[in-house]
């Protein structure tokens, strides 16, 4: 499924730096990531567009960045913390795990959309480490086994709120 | 007073007019002597007039459910018919007893529990309401608190073994305080500094004040703060800025985000204060975006400021302004670099440049620019209020006043721990700490992460200051201070920093680029089988390994910024303290400490097996046999040494050597 970007859609967006400078472009591309879930193609173009800028220059910050996606945000979003006191608490295992349930490696959304999966650097909650975070809800002290029934409950009740 | 303390509810609550707001701010700054006023310590809550509940609500403290645990105090209160305040708080630093719980009744002291689930709330309270307080492991003590009764042969906070060493100044009212209310921080002594700092103080004597003071860039680098701002004032210029470095990119640490979390308005304050002196009237704060709550609780601080005039056109009358903004990082290690962050607050690649010049020169648009650190700034409001001398006098002679350093992994107390300058790593690991849980031998601790290295048990007494860490090849960093145990492999641990880091490498100088992905490369031979290897595979990896040392000083004395300069850090320390680990694993081709799978064997205890077959299942390469309710066996021409079946089993009967 892919949604059209008019560069109209963008307007809202835009509106709101009306210098249209570069140093505009990141809280841009955040903000789209933050209302689409992920930055299209479309929405690149777009923003290039606005911003009166190369497409080459907003797809070279946009992938430069970490936090930015390409890819749609599954309805169950997993970020797994892989900082430092989490790797001495066996992250590795938890996301190997998820791996392995959700059946696609860190940074992918499974074909039917139902998860994705991604990788941070830090969340800063060391002290309970290991963190995952399931929809922006962080969870400490998590086992492998632990993070995988988190991830199904949260589908679960995914699909029950598409149902109601 | 103008204003009672329930009406100055901060300046979200619509109801509070900002005139009223800015009248409260101006009375309360006018006159020291109004600090001891009834509504300035009903503020501060030495003094409540109906149950009043606390909870540490910083991040670490809600993935510890401490959203439950509020919902079951207020459940509680309804179920009891009982009138209370339940406020949420930052974090007080002890991660560990999250979800904190405190109590405070009217006339009596504050009671401190952890951690305190949901389904704990009720027994605890209503023990406390009935004059007890139970004093099994979830005590953690009561706070100090003249005037009010205290709670007999109840001990007190300030001696609870992970408080009574610290020397809390940046985390001074973490934890505390309301971090939505600006009244409560100016209660508790905020924006004294700065309206001082304003009076009192040109610009130039505060430049002089904070070298004579001593104090040295809190995120790594240590260099003389006095100083960076004494050459960006001495920059001609009409439009200068201040960056506020909160990019913790660091994996393993965590105290800015507490302290956003905690105080934001004291980093606001610091910021007003460095402003003042370097002559910015513009300021940006660069976040990570990894931290929405602590970017939330300061963006409420900045609007707060801003409608109480601390900051905005004409900070606290004084006719000097100051506007702040926030900026998000995107997720990229690099920026915490400050010439790269510099390119990301302009909207491009977070690429560092070569300095000279120096952003104090030339930094944001070409303007001269300050980069300092969160808890730089955050030292300021301690700095100017206490005085030069004061500041001085605490920590060593080289490096004055505290550091922040957040306690994880393998220690039992882990948290936030803010020491004098000059403690003993010891100190913060045992006393503090409490040392390594589930009677493990102590290994390693890893400071500074990527940029760092790590102190082994010999060199445990060594004191936290700039010089004498880079001695053992560790650093301050920003203050990560990672405890790893006897089951940590420190072959593994630097792998894990040298992947962190090659992933991270902007991809601008080639040493960096190029030479930290071959470092890895090597490390990943070390610890993988060499069921692979042909012909004279085995020894190309000698050849390598020999290289790795050399690889590395070649990364260190040729890359462009920091981060390429310090990536082999880690590699260098674990190789000067553990040498013989990575000889076990070069020669004998096996991990001492279990951590590299693929160099484990794998076998199947017959006894305990009961031929369930979960670990065939996992499996990914079928190299275990068997029939259902009889024992499985492992065939090692096939077993790829992933470990699967060792989680699979849940029996014990997977056994790896």
């Amino acid at each position: 499924m892919v949604v059209a970007h008019r560069s109209s859609d963008l307007d809202p967006i835009v509106a709101r730096y009306p210098d249209r400078r570069r140093e505009h472009l990141i809280p841009v591309l955040q903000e789209i990531q933050e209302r689409d879930g992920y930055l299209s193609r479309d929405a690149m173009k777009a923003v290039a567009r606005a911003l009166e800028l190369p497409v080459s220059k907003v797809y070279g910050v946009a992938t430069f960045y970490n936090q930015f996606r390409f890819e749609p945000r599954g309805k169950v979003h997993c970020q797994v913390c892989r900082g430092t006191a989490c790797h001495v608490k066996g992250s590795a295992q938890v996301l190997d795990t998820l791996e392995r349930a959700i059946g696609v490696p860190a940074g992918h959304t499974t074909r039917d959309g139902l998860y994705s999966l991604e990788v941070v650097a830090c969340m800063g909650a060391c002290g309970l480490a290991p963190v995952v975070t399931i929809n922006d809800e962080v969870h400490a002290l998590v086992s492998p086994d632990g993070a995988k029934r988190l991830a199904r409950v949260a589908a679960k009740k995914e699909s029950h709120r598409h149902d109601a | 007073m103008t204003l009672e303390p329930h009406a100055a509810h901060g300046a979200h609550h619509a109801h509070v007019s900002d005139r009223a707001l800015a009248s409260f701010v101006t009375e309360v700054l006018a006159d020291p002597a109004t600090h001891e006023s009834p509504a300035l310590r009903s503020l501060r809550r030495e003094h409540v007039a109906r149950p009043t509940f606390f909870i540490g609500a910083g991040t670490c403290g809600l993935g510890a459910g401490a959203r439950d645990t509020r919902d079951a105090v207020r459940v509680f209160l309804q179920k009891s018919r009982l009138e209370g305040d339940v406020v949420e708080v930052g974090c007080i630093g002890l991660c560990s007893a999250e979800p904190i719980l405190d109590v405070q009744l009217p006339g009596r002291t504050r009671l401190s529990f952890g951690p305190v689930r949901k389904d704990e709330v009720e027994e605890i309270l209503d023990a406390v309401m009935w004059g007890t307080v139970p004093t099994d492991g979830r005590l953690l003590g009561q706070h100090d608190q003249p005037g009010l009764i205290p709670w007999d042969g109840i001990p007190r906070l300030a001696d609870h073994p992970f408080f009574a060493p610290q020397t809390r100044w940046v985390l001074e009212s973490c934890g505390l305080s309301d971090p939505d209310r600006l009244d409560e921080y100016l209660a508790r002594g905020g924006y004294r500094a700065l309206a001082k700092a304003l009076r009192e103080h040109t610009p130039e004597a505060l430049c002089d004040m904070v070298l004579e003071a001593g104090l040295r860039g809190r995120g790594g680098g240590g260099f003389p703060t006095g100083k960076k701002w004494a050459f960006a004032r001495a920059t001609p210029g009409t439009q200068k800025y201040l960056i506020c470095n909160a990019d913790e990119g660091d994996p393993g640490a965590f105290m800015d985000r507490a302290v956003i979390e905690g105080d934001p308005h004291r980093l606001v304050e610091g910021m007003a204060i460095a402003a003042y002196a370097i002559g910015a009237t513009k300021a940006y704060i660069y976040i990570r975006a990894e931290y929405p709550l602590a970017i939330a609780r300061l963006r409420r601080a900045l609007h707060q400021a801003e409608a109480a005039g601390i900051l905005g056109d004409d900070v606290l009358g004084s006719g000097f302004p100051l506007h702040i903004a926030i900026k998000q990082g995107a997720g990229a290690f690099v920026c915490g670099e400050e010439t790269a962050l510099i390119h990301s607050v302009m909207g491009r690649r977070g690429m560092p440049r070569p300095r000279p010049p120096f952003p104090v020169t030339s930094g944001l648009f070409d303007k001269p620019t300050v980069i300092n650190n969160v808890e730089t700034l955050a030292n300021l409001p301690t700095l100017v209020g206490r005085g030069a001398a004061a500041f001085a006098a605490v920590g060593t002679d080289g490096s004055a006043g505290t550091k922040v350093f957040a306690l994880s992994g393998d220690v039992a107390r882990t948290g936030l721990v803010e020491v004098a300058m000059g403690t003993s790593v010891r100190d913060i690991v045992f006393a503090i700490g409490g040392g390594v849980p589930d009677g493990k031998a102590f290994k390693a601790a890893q400071m500074g992460g990527p940029s760092g290295g790590c102190i082994p048990a010999q060199h445990l007494d060594i004191q936290v200051d700039y010089a004498s860490l880079q001695e053992v090849g560790a650093m301050m960093g920003s203050g990560g201070l990672v405890v790893m145990d006897e089951d940590t492999c420190m072959v593994d641990v630097a792998r894990f920093f040298m992947d962190f880091i090659q992933r991270e490498s902007c991809g601008k100088c080639i040493p960096c680029r190029e030479g930290t992905r071959r470092m890895l490369e090597i490390l990943d031979r070390i610890t993988k089988s060499r069921r692979d290897e042909t012909g004279s595979d085995a020894l190309k990896r000698f050849r390598r390994v020999m290289y790795l040392e050399r690889l590395a000083e070649v990364i260190k004395e040729t890359s462009l910024c920091g981060l390429g300069q310090s990536a082999p850090n880690p590699v260098l320390s674990a190789l000067r303290w553990f040498r013989d680990e990575y000889e076990v694993h070069v020669f004998e081709r096996r991990c001492p400490a279990h951590v590299c799978t693929e160099l484990l064997t794998y076998t199947i205890d017959a006894e305990a097996c009961k031929g369930c077959g979960l670990c065939a299942k996992e499996c990914p390469t079928g190299a275990i046999t068997g029939e259902r309710k009889k024992p499985y066996k492992i065939r090692a021409d096939k077993c790829i040494g992933c470990g699967n079946c060792l989680t699979a089993c849940r029996l014990d009967a997977v056994q790896a050597a």
